[in-house]
């Protein structure tokens, strides 16, 4: 029961808005010792999980590139791009990034979009550029920053409840591996692909349903913006 | 054979480099603390090849893990009591990057798009070639790509010095700071909490709480269970075991008869909806909101949290109409 206190540590640290890098290393020392570990044996654990996930920070290495790529105008020319392209809102253009995500990593390309790859670079310039096409001004900071958050949340929503339709995929490899070696099954990995066919339906029907209901707030909350601060209306709007 | 460990050696390499011109840069106020902290955790990089070659036992190159404990307790240290400081970026004006985008036109994406197009050809057309350490073809894809898309790059913007991009690089990673370490640190926390023996007390607590013979009941337990035991721990991989030992074997599938397949995929989706709402996600959400530099560290939460919730829902409707 007492080890539980680790579970506490953590839940209490977010809650409280400790430094999350602080909350964990107190946490995982607590629960080390707890679970009745000597010290030695806790830098030890410490030390061998921490080089057994450095795959985790592997992104790092994309840096680089897409850092020389923005000095050279990369947010700009997808902006620029995007500005070009017809009557695409910023919820529709999530949307479709949303369904190409969740169908590429269906297929196993899950490393084809990201935070740092595709997100920073080009889905949130993309997005901000249509939602301020579509509503005619530039966005004030606050729903600037919905615009990249809904951008982000397109990524990631997209790689989950795709990702589990492959079967060479780490999530149905740990199920598999999990239960044929501790309940001796032969569970084959396409039984469990078939059955998250139907929550990526649901996921992108919920979630872009929500990224196009995100067009409507953002028209709404700019008009409302434009008439507290005198912005300059949509084309045609006050006539 | 082109090996994982490279890739791991490459970026212990890049985040050494980094550190040293964080050392030199006048700009940031705490630039010794900053380079030591990067620096240590480049170096961790290469370390770690020996601690992971001890255990796996393969005979090759070994060195103790205690060590590499305490470089990871004294980053801890350095980024939780904030001795992580920034620099003044080294980049381009707006008016700079509105005249290279006109200039370079629509040519600037196919450094950025190079990244994916290799890690694709190596995770699919190269993977059984032999080419690459079995099971890493898509990390390792990863990792090329980001190197051929340099080049690209390079060649493209017509960029000829190397520092260029790692200043750049080193901008970004300032601006990230000690988030880049927490999904590193997640991962440590929950095989702590695994050899601890969290998990089994968890499963303990459920068993005694949970009716008998109470299907409906049992579903909504192993659903919420994966949901809510994900966002403590931030990856549904470390619930799994967890709650499916606990609930979803011994109860759905042995005592109700429930399809295999289907209770445990959903179940394993149910706890991604978790990670959809979770700060302990680090990777998934805290790192979008301080790349997309936003005010709110969790603001891509809150755009996913309804989803997150309605998913969930989905699973367990799903799971207790088809799954029996």
């Amino acid at each position: 029961m007492i080890v539980l206190l680790g579970v506490v540590v953590v839940i209490l640290g977010f809650v409280t808005r400790r430094n999350p890098v602080l909350v964990v290393g107190v946490a995982g020392i607590v629960t080390g010792l707890l679970g009745k570990m000597n010290p030695l044996e806790v830098l030890a654990a410490f030390g061998r999980s921490f080089a057994d996930s450095r795959s985790v920070t592997v992104y790092a290495i994309v840096l680089p590139v897409i850092g020389l790529l923005e000095r050279y105008g990369l947010r700009e020319q997808a902006r620029n791009l995007i500005g070009r392209l017809g009557k695409l809102s910023a919820g529709r253009f999530l949307t479709v990034y949303l369904l190409v995500r969740q169908v590429t990593a269906a297929f196993g390309l899950n490393s084809i979009g990201g935070p740092a790859q595709t997100v920073r670079p080009l889905v949130a310039p993309m997005a901000e550029a249509a939602a301020e096409r579509s509503t005619g001004a530039k966005l004030p900071g606050r729903l600037r920053e919905k615009v990249r958050s809904y951008s982000a949340s397109a990524d990631t929503v997209g790689v989950f409840f795709g990702e589990d339709c492959f079967i060479a995929i780490g999530s149905i490899l740990l199920i598999t591996g999990f239960v044929n070696s501790t309940y001796h099954q032969e569970i084959e990995p396409t039984q469990l692909a078939l059955w998250a066919i139907p929550l990526a339906v649901c996921a992108f029907v919920i979630h872009g349903a929500r990224l196009l209901l995100m067009d409507k707030q953002l028209e709404r909350e700019m008009a409302v913006a434009a008439a507290e601060h005198d912005l300059p209306l949509p084309e045609g709007a006050d006539k | 054979m082109i090996k994982v460990e490279w890739l791991y050696w490459l970026i212990g390499l890049v985040f050494v480099v980094m550190a040293v011109q964080m050392a030199g840069d006048r700009s940031n106020p705490k630039r010794w603390t900053s380079a030591a902290f990067w620096g240590l955790l480049g170096l961790t990089f290469p370390y770690g090849t020996g601690v992971a070659g001890a255990t796996a036992g393969n005979g090759g190159w070994t060195l103790p893990a205690e060590p590499l404990g305490v470089a990871v307790l004294t980053l801890i240290v350095l980024a939780g009591f904030n001795f992580l400081g920034k620099g003044v970026p080294v980049t381009t004006t707006g008016a700079q990057r509105e005249a290279s985008a006109a200039r370079l036109g629509n040519k600037i994406f196919v450094p950025a798009l190079t990244i994916p197009l290799v890690a694709i050809v190596c995770a699919s057309v190269l993977d059984e070639s032999g080419l690459f350490e079995s099971g890493k073809a898509t990390l390792l894809g990863l990792g090329l790509g980001c190197v051929a898309a340099l080049v690209v790059g390079m060649l493209i913007t017509g960029e000829k010095k190397v520092t260029v991009p790692l200043h750049s690089g080193r901008s970004m990673l300032e601006a990230m700071g000690s988030a880049l370490l927490l999904p590193q640190l997640l991962a440590v926390l929950g095989s702590i909490f695994a050899a601890a023996g969290v998990g089994d007390q968890v499963g303990r607590i459920v068993n005694d709480v949970l009716p008998e013979d109470s299907k409906y009941l049992a579903v909504i337990a192993y659903c919420v269970g994966m949901f809510l035991f994900t966002v403590i721990m931030g990856n549904a991989f470390a619930a799994f075991p967890v709650m499916t030992a606990a609930i979803g074997w011994p109860i759905l599938i042995q005592q109700m008869h429930g399809n295999e397949p289907a209770v445990l995929a959903i179940g394993m989706l149910a706890g991604f909806a978790g990670t959809l709402c979770t700060p302990m996600a680090a990777n998934f959400n805290i790192v979008p909101a301080t790349l997309l530099e936003l005010k709110d560290q969790y603001g891509p939460i809150k755009a996913q949290l309804p989803t997150g919730i309605a998913l969930l829902g989905c699973c367990t409707v799903i799971m207790a109409l088809f799954a029996f």
